[in-house]
């Protein structure tokens, strides 16, 4: 168990087969492992006790279901605090709902936010009215989503082909 | 008008493949799930992919060296040093063939003359003994079991030895099978090919997707290289099946031989695909890795899942392919095959296809998504339920 946790998901293949389908059920992994149901459900409980595993969410082309979205990309310059560094910023930026990632990042600018909403304006205001008002925040880049490629893995691009003859040697 | 004269008499006398009838039927049917399947499921790598556009991008498109490109016969030069420290000049000891299925008809050619007889253990690959007879050559089955894990000994092949026996053909990890051979019974074979003056003929095309202990690779066995010619390629690790790269390994003065007939037939192997492989080779193998370890994953799946129903199934150590008896059933491979296909449309291949030692067993890959094994067990299930009711 020690070992799955600290050897990380490449040598744990529980952990691979439900990053790719957080849907595969403990007697499916335990088929494919080759381990016990009863073993599987422990180690995944024990993951989901310890936070290795987050949650479990769909991926979904909002796009597609309809839904209007709008993602910027805002990076943010911020004077970090004594004591707690940039921790204590970032944690005010991160609890926004409108928030999806915040990251600190070296390059040009120190935090790297992701944030959602469902029109221009409203992104804007967030922009202009929460984030650059935070005490510390000396100033922000924001950078508008035009279009989505890849996003977790999933590619947003025409279906590639594989087709495969039904029966070959 | 003169009546138009006879084809080859070889030629005709040879039997369309096993496998070619399923294909038309399920070719022709919907909502088929195939388990027949013998390539990988997965595409090729990007990085290969990218690679190769980029050659084109850059305008090479022409001939290469009836060898192959030098960067790439080095770079299998050190792969396969690296894997199993043997060790092939690129220069003289490494051909770049049209897959392995060249390789192995040119490597036929040169060693085969009429009546020759070769020893190839059964059940195996549908293109072995056909292209032995076409060389000229005389095929010689030697039966292997379930019970013996599908497995080759120096005795079985003993037993079919005469003064006309030129070449031992192996193809392990094996297709139909997945049967691997351990180094101890490989060794033993080598020495009885040595008392012999046998040639070894070894296609390890499947030789990454071992799962199971190590692949042993026939020439790293002492006393083998001379007498050994390797066949590989980048198909199935690299799911790279459409490509047709493979190559040859062996001691030049064959080589040599197998060289001029590539020449005059083939020329060489296409650029693009030579480019790729080069790619697969520097770039590919945590994709490998990942891919070997999905197909290990539905190896437990589909073989437990045979178990279960009550068709017993060895688990196989290595290629994507599962083998378990049906004779449980009472049908014979053929029959199964045809049924499951039009009651229950699961696409498979009776194991007569690869020799009638295949007799009783059917071949499935697991070159699929886990979640088509499943559906096909599940139907496969509902098949021989039907049958023991009726």
């Amino acid at each position: 168990m020690n070992n799955e946790l600290t050897n990380g998901a490449k040598h744990c293949p529980i952990l691979t087969i439900l990053s790719r389908d957080g849907r595969a059920s403990a007697e499916s992994i335990a088929a494919q492992t080759g381990r016990e149901v009863e073993a599987v459900k422990a180690s995944i409980a024990k993951y989901e006790e310890d936070g290795v595993i987050k949650r479990y969410n769909a991926v979904i082309d909002w796009e597609k279901a309809g839904y209007d979205k709008v993602t910027a990309f805002i990076d943010v310059k911020v004077v970090p605090a004594r004591d707690v560094g940039f921790d204590a910023i970032a944690g005010r930026i991160a609890r926004f709902p409108e928030v999806r990632s915040v990251w600190l990042v070296s390059g040009g600018s120190d935090l790297r936010v992701v944030v959602e909403s469902t029109n221009l304006r409203q992104l804007a205001n967030f922009v202009a009215e929460k984030l650059s008002t935070i005490n510390g925040v000396t100033g922000t880049v924001t950078h508008f989503q035009l279009r989505r490629y890849k996003e977790d893995e999933v590619l947003y691009l025409e279906a590639e082909g594989n087709e495969r003859l039904v029966i070959t040697p | 008008m003169m009546p138009l004269k006879p084809i080859s008499k070889i030629a005709s006398a040879i039997p369309v493949s096993g496998i070619r009838r399923f294909f038309d039927i399920a070719a022709s049917m919907q909502d088929v799930i195939s388990l027949g399947v013998g390539e990988p499921d997965f595409v090729t790598p990007w990085s290969i992919r990218e690679a190769a556009i980029y050659s084109l991008e850059r305008g090479h498109t022409s001939y290469t060296s009836n060898w192959g490109l030098i960067e790439l016969r080095r770079a299998i030069s050190e792969h396969l040093e690296q894997l199993y420290q043997v060790s092939y000049r690129p220069e003289d000891q490494v051909l770049i063939t049209v897959g392995v299925s060249e390789g192995l008809d040119i490597a036929l050619r040169t060693i085969l003359d009429a009546g020759d007889e070769v020893l190839v253990p059964e059940p195996c690959y549908v293109s072995y003994k056909p292209c032995i007879s076409l060389a000229g050559g005389v095929p010689v089955a030697v039966e292997t079991t379930a019970e013996e894990g599908f497995r080759i000994t120096a005795q079985k092949l003993e037993a079919h030895l005469t003064s006309r026996t030129k070449a031992i053909l192996l193809g392990y990890p094996s297709n139909p099978t997945g049967a691997t051979m351990p180094r101890a019974l490989m060794e033993d074979i080598v020495r009885f090919a040595e008392r012999n003056g046998l040639y070894i003929l070894s296609d390890e095309i499947y030789d990454r997707l071992t799962y199971e202990g190590e692949h042993t690779c026939v020439p790293s066995i002492e006393g083998a290289f001379e007498r050994t010619i390797l066949f590989n390629g980048f198909s199935k690790a690299y799911a790279m099946t459409g490509w047709r790269i493979g190559y040859i390994c062996a001691p030049s003065e064959l080589l040599a031989t197998m060289m001029k007939i590539h020449s005059y037939t083939m020329l060489c192997a296409p650029i693009t695909g030579q480019k790729a492989a080069l790619e697969a080779l520097k770039s590919s193998e945590p994709q490998v890795q990942d891919m070997i370890e999905q197909y290990s994953q539905r190896r437990r799946v589909i073989v437990n899942g045979f178990n279960q129903i009550g068709l017993q199934c060895h688990m196989p150590a290595g290629a994507f392919y599962a083998f378990p008896s049906i004779a449980s059933t009472g049908l014979s491979s053929e029959e199964f095959a045809e049924r499951l296909l039009f009651e229950q449309r699961v696409a498979l291949v009776p194991g007569t296809a690869f020799g009638a030692g295949g007799a009783g067993h059917i071949r499935c890959s697991y070159a699929t998504s886990i979640e088509k094994i499943e559906a096909a067990l599940e139907r496969i299930k509902c098949f021989v339920e039907q049958l023991k009711v009726t």
